[in-house]
């Protein structure tokens, strides 16, 4: 069991045909995820790795049946990708994507809001279930079948976390990067509430990270509902005031959304807060006994 | 990015929201001219214009009753450190002043529109705490804010405005004026993608006319590759050196006060890497992500920028290789240390794909490297190296 995505999972890329959407499919392809087509305007009826190309999202869906669809397309083109991907009712988007316009999304999770689909991202490594999807650009080896639960806002200290878990021989059920956007698509409390359903996730890791709320937002989420073990980091404790930390949403602003304030709130909400990124998996093996 | 008051007047006017009329100026001789030429009477206001808020306490705001002091305040501000609450002790220097007509204030308000993160949807504020802090006013009076919430797929609709108009306890003939001035401001934050518009204070003259008397506005980085004509706003005088020359090489860099350089692949691992210094009695003297791809190229300019930091003692480079391999990454870093001169130790953790050739790599270098694994031994070794004072 996993969350969002498994060995069935029929996935679509669009912008398949550029640098990183083809580099990204065949990578994906090689750990086992079931891509079955690609969209590019004006490429379609050509193929890239033996993978049919479509001009539309609607004449994939035509075609095939889509459970997901992964964009890498540009970011000033992205919003455009996410709102076909809507209209096509692909209930899963993965946006990959660095860069988009805050206002885009803003209008994309308002469209979201009132559609079946779901997002994950944008400026996000994607999710993987290990040994049976990897939807992203994740270095699928690190990871290992399992039953923690994993949710970041990062893309590289998701990395360290996971590692440090696999090295610890604790496998993971799912792996989410939620992204570092300042409007990401789906949030903690969306994928924590999945994890908190599957019967296969025994325990979770959360990493946030500095700016706006949703680590306290799950954090009241999880004193209401979760019942499994939660351990969580927040990136950014030394982070100074008003600067944009490389992450477009990782921004203390007017005082709100420091590391110091959010620990104090997933602490009260009983989450087990690690200070030192260096101790997660070390954590969690204890917790777990 | 930011952009001064000035300009940011510029674009209220193109949106027909009232300013006062002004001029800008780049030499206090030119002062006294300038304001004769508004064709207003006494008084004039002063204005510094630099990219930071609470100018006004800091001495860079003054009324002029005559020309002469006109003169006498530009010569005074110009070309000097302008210490404010957001300037850092040593201020910033004052390029540029902003000559202002003079209006007879009635009351001042609070008024902006930012994107509002829980809900996604554009906020528009409204106080009647105008000309002071509002972070102050949402800290000690929450409820003296008013807000409402606009969906940027529909925008504005009337009853935002009316909504605000009848919280500020706004009479009848003031209404309709604030109402649209709402809808402008709105519409030039959707049009032209800011992050913040803020008008504060927005007044109400004797005569209830209302102005914004001043203006600060942001714009989405990330947005500007649409909007031509705010990029031509860009002021690289206020902005720190290291800063341009990192944005200029696509690196992520904010500048600290520390002694320990750290350059790192990712934004949260490079937070988290500043995290752990301090965790182990460090101080992080800048964050630096070379992103996920970190090319030869992109790590020899990070080298380059740390190292031009004259407080930098030590520093530690922590990448975690995914589809970027470490024997790829070792041999970038070698490479670039070719071409900078390393005057400080240099502590290296790498982990992931392909790591033991990676550390091989940086082992059977000639280039004094001190191997980290694991991030707490990363630190410590960083911290230590920086104390030793090598």
């Amino acid at each position: 069991m996993s969350i969002l995505v498994n060995k069935d999972s029929n996935i679509i890329v669009q912008g398949i045909t550029g640098s990183n959407g083809s580099f990204h499919a065949k990578q994906c392809l090689d750990y086992g995820s079931k891509i079955i087509a690609g969209v590019t305007p004006g490429k379609g009826g050509q193929e890239v790795h033996g993978i049919p190309v479509y001009n539309t999202v609607h004449q994939a869906c035509a075609k095939h049946r889509v459970d997901a669809t992964m964009i890498y397309v540009p970011a000033a083109f992205a919003a455009d990708a996410i709102f076909e991907a809507i209209d096509a009712k692909v209930p899963l988007i993965i946006t990959i994507t660095e860069g988009i316009p805050v206002l885009d999304m803003a209008k994309v999770k308002s469209a979201l809001d009132r559609s079946d689909s779901r997002m994950i991202g944008p400026n996000c490594p994607g999710i993987i279930t290990p040994d049976e999807a990897k939807l992203g650009i994740m270095p699928g080896y690190i990871h290992k079948k399992g039953n923690i639960g994993v949710v970041s806002r990062s893309g590289t200290l998701t990395y360290e976390g996971v590692y440090q878990l696999t090295t610890r021989g604790l496998g993971q059920s799912t792996c989410v990067g939620i992204g570092g956007d300042p409007v990401p698509g789906s949030n903690f409390i969306d994928i924590i509430e999945l994890f908190h359903q599957d019967e296969n996730t025994q325990a979770i890791l959360m990493m946030g990270e500095i700016g706006g709320s949703a680590e306290e937002d799950a954090a009241e989420f999880i004193k209401r509902e979760v019942k499994k073990p939660v351990i969580g980091f927040i990136a950014g404790a030394t982070a100074p005031p008003g600067r944009t930390m490389g992450h477009a949403g990782a921004i203390i602003s007017g005082g709100k959304g420091t590391a110091q304030a959010k620990k104090e709130v997933m602490r009260a909400c009983g989450i087990t807060v690690v200070d030192s990124p260096a101790d997660m998996g070390e954590t969690i093996a204890q917790v777990l006994g | 990015m930011n952009i001064h008051e000035y300009q940011a007047k510029i674009l209220f006017r193109n949106f027909d929201i009232p300013t006062l009329k002004g001029t800008i100026v780049h030499d206090p001789k030119e002062a006294a001219k300038a304001a004769q030429d508004l064709g207003t009477s006494a008084p004039w206001v002063v204005k510094a214009q630099i990219h930071a808020g609470g100018r006004g306490k800091g001495g860079g705001v003054k009324l002029a009753k005559s020309l002469d002091e006109v003169s006498e305040y530009a010569k005074q501000i110009m070309s000097k450190p302008l210490v404010t609450h957001q300037t850092g002790p040593q201020g910033k220097v004052v390029h540029k002043l902003l000559i202002e007509e003079g209006c007879k204030i009635d009351r001042e308000f609070y008024l902006a529109c930012v994107l509002d993160r829980a809900t996604s949807s554009v906020v528009v504020m409204a106080s009647t705490e105008g000309g002071v802090d509002i972070e102050q006013v949402a800290e000690e009076t929450p409820d003296k804010i008013f807000k409402v919430y606009i969906d940027p797929a529909i925008g504005f609709m009337p009853y935002h405005g009316r909504s605000l108009a009848f919280a500020l306890g706004l009479s009848k003939p003031l209404q309709k004026q604030f109402g649209s001035l709402v809808k402008q401001l709105v519409q030039l934050f959707l049009a032209k993608d800011c992050s913040i518009a803020e008008i504060n204070p927005l007044v109400i003259t004797s005569d209830e006319q209302i102005i914004a008397l001043d203006g600060k506005i942001n714009f989405d980085g990330n947005a500007l590759y649409r909007h031509p004509d705010i990029k031509e706003f860009h002021d690289p005088s206020e902005e720190d050196k290291r800063d341009l020359e990192a944005a200029k090489w696509g690196l992520n860099y904010v500048g600290l006060e520390g002694n320990i350089g750290c350059m790192v692949n990712g934004a949260g691992l490079a937070m988290a890497t500043m995290d752990i210094i301090k965790g182990h009695g460090g101080d992080p003297a800048n964050f630096l992500d070379v992103g996920g791809g970190a090319s030869q190229e992109m790590v020899c300019q990070a080298f380059q920028l740390i190292l031009s930091d004259p407080n930098v003692k030590s520093v530690l480079v922590n990448i975690f290789g995914g589809i970027v391999k470490c024997d790829v990454l070792a041999q970038g870093i070698l490479d670039a240390l070719k071409q900078v001169d390393l005057s400080v130790p240099l502590v290296v953790r790498l982990e992931g794909t392909n790591v033991e050739k990676g550390r091989a790599i940086l082992e059977s270098s000639d280039v004094d490297v001190i191997s980290a694994i694991g991030m707490k031994e990363a630190a410590e070794k960083a911290v230590h190296a920086a104390n030793q004072g090598v």
